[in-house]
């Protein structure tokens, strides 16, 4: 075993090759005693198929062209959704952490509607708005936007006092100050919020369209168990997870590259 | 003559829970143009409140601050700042935190990079003008912030125990290096610390503040001649000036109560 002592040292690195073959390793173990466990009948396939089945179930969605259709209407509406809570979220946020006026102007009432249940909420939005886009930007909206102005809110605040009287001593305005100093400070942590928010917004989406939707990778799952369909079920679940990571890593890389000069934190 | 700094009965106090706690208490110190005066003091005395309501950051509860005549009500280029804590723009590399000190002066972009340039050979980090503070050392990084508190020429220099997060080493380097710049640029210093020998190496006058509420309780000028250097700390009038200076600090340390 003196091999492989190195791997196992205390907070130390590994090689990067060892860091990706092990975690694609136990997914792939994972993948066999899945389907030794199904090919051997332990399980039956109503409760879970084998691999083998999800794998054709991908494929029959790809070629029927069905999952280019759940995948653009969901990812649509995470786009807006997501896309419009930022929107508001960076200005206010940014506001709220620099300026104590405007903390004491929005908390209170964010604070309130954060603890709203936002699962709670779909049956008045259907009431509001039909089951159509409109009413999942909405409930988008609402989970992301009121989360992601107070983690915003956070960000700019870690940005050290000392930074701010810098630009002071160096003889900026208040704007010049948020604007040279604070905003560049803060990008890292806000990118991160942003890593961070999108995650929340897949969960939601999901849960609104399972509830009531006309289409969309939630829709499929929930078509799906009416018809005891378990592999699409499976199959839309690890799709929605691939997605998921997909942008999470789309926000590290980015993230990365943006703010290189933050490697040696 | 005209007087670079004069403080006048200052006194400062901060609303807290407990109700008021006054800080400084009608603190007056004049300092001579081109005069390195350091001011020392325990921890929680109220120097870098001294420092900030000086540089403007901070307004005084009473008492005036003038600046070669001006009354001091907020920052201005005529005070370089150095704070305690290494307080670099991350994102920007060493050259453009410098060239950033710049913004407000009406050079032509071509003579402040050059200004940029000489300055970053002064304190000595030529080679490094692309790297990120994050790839600096805590010496490094100080010397960034000097340069930057420097390279537009202010007449005062406000530095926050600025070596105090440093190694006996580096801060030795760091000494001679802040004595030659300021030799070189005739600045007005007025230097916060807590290490007495670092006070006197560099001054032409040490003030030592009473713990809370500060108060000046002795004031020494330091005639050692310059230049002076690493061999300076053993010399007798370096040892019995820092004999002086302990005894004063070791007086009022007793004298506070819950302190020993
Ligand atoms: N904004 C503030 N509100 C309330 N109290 C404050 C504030 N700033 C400083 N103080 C208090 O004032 C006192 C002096 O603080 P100051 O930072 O000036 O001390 P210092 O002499 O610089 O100490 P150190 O050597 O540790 O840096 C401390 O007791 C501190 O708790
Ligand atoms: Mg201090």
């Amino acid at each position: 075993m003196k091999k492989f002592r190195h791997l196992f040292e205390l907070r130390e690195n590994i090689s990067k090759r060892a860091y990706i073959w092990l975690g694609a390793g136990f997914i792939f173990l994972l993948l066999v005693l899945w389907q030794t466990v199904t090919g051997l009948g332990l399980i039956r396939p109503l409760f879970l198929p084998p691999p083998s089945a999800i794998f054709t179930e991908a494929v029959r969605q790809i070629q029927e062209g069905i999952l280019y259709v759940d995948a653009s209407s969901s990812i649509y509406r995470i786009v807006m959704g997501w896309g419009f809570a930022t929107l508001f979220a960076v200005p206010i946020g940014f506001l709220m952490g620099n300026f104590k006026f405007f903390e004491g102007l929005f908390e209170p009432f964010i604070d309130i509607v954060r603890y709203m249940p936002v699962v709670a909420l779909i049956p008045l939005t259907i009431l509001w708005a039909g089951i159509g886009d409109f009413q999942k930007f909405l409930i988008l909206f609402i989970g992301t936007f009121f989360q992601q102005v107070l983690m915003i809110m956070d960000n700019v605040k870690q940005v050290p006092k000392n930074l701010i009287r810098v630009g002071q001593t160096l003889g900026l305005s208040r704007f010049e100050i948020l604007r040279s100093v604070v905003l560049p400070a803060s990008m890292p942590g806000i990118w991160d919020t942003f890593r961070i928010t999108m995650g929340w917004t897949w969960t939601y989406l999901v849960v609104a369209e399972l509830v009531a939707a006309d289409n969309g990778l939630g829709r499929r799952i929930m078509d799906a168990q009416r018809y005891l369909a378990t592999e699409t079920i499976i199959f839309g679940i690890l799709f929605i997870g691939l997605l998921g990571l997909i942008t999470d890593y789309f926000f590290k890389i980015t993230g990365n590259f943006l703010f290189s000069w933050t490697k040696g934190r | 003559m005209s007087k670079p700094i004069a403080i006048d009965s200052v006194s400062k106090s901060f609303a807290t829970k407990e109700g008021s706690l006054l800080v400084l208490d009608k603190f007056s110190l004049n300092v001579a143009p081109g005069e390195f005066v350091s001011v020392i003091g325990s921890s929680g005395c109220g120097k870098s409140t001294l420092l900030k309501i000086v540089g403007g950051l901070l307004p005084a509860t009473s008492g005036t601050i003038t600046v070669n005549d001006n009354i001091i009500d907020r920052p201005g280029l005529d005070r370089g700042f150095v704070f305690q804590s290494y307080s670099l723009f991350e994102w920007l590399t060493v050259k453009k935190n410098i060239l950033f000190a710049l913004k407000k002066s009406r050079l032509s972009g071509k003579e402040k990079e050059s200004l940029t340039l000489q300055f970053i050979e002064e304190v000595g980090l030529k080679g490094f003008e692309n790297a990120y503070p994050q790839e600096l050392s805590g010496g490094m990084k100080q010397r960034v912030a000097i340069a930057r508190a420097l390279v537009y020429k202010p007449e005062i220099l406000l530095m926050d125990e600025p070596f105090g997060a440093l190694d006996a080493q580096t801060r030795g380097m760091m000494q001679e290096l802040l004595l030659r710049v300021w030799e070189k640029h005739k600045t007005t210093v007025l230097f916060i610390t807590h290490d007495v020998e670092e006070a006197i190496l560099l001054s032409d006058r040490v003030i030592v503040m009473s713990s809370r509420p500060g108060r000046i309780k002795l004031e020494r000028s330091v005639t050692i001649s310059r230049p002076r250097n690493y061999e300076t700390t053993t010399s007798n009038d370096f040892v019995a000036i820092k004999r002086e200076l302990l005894e004063s600090i070791r007086q009022e340390t007793m004298q506070t109560p819950g302190l020993l």
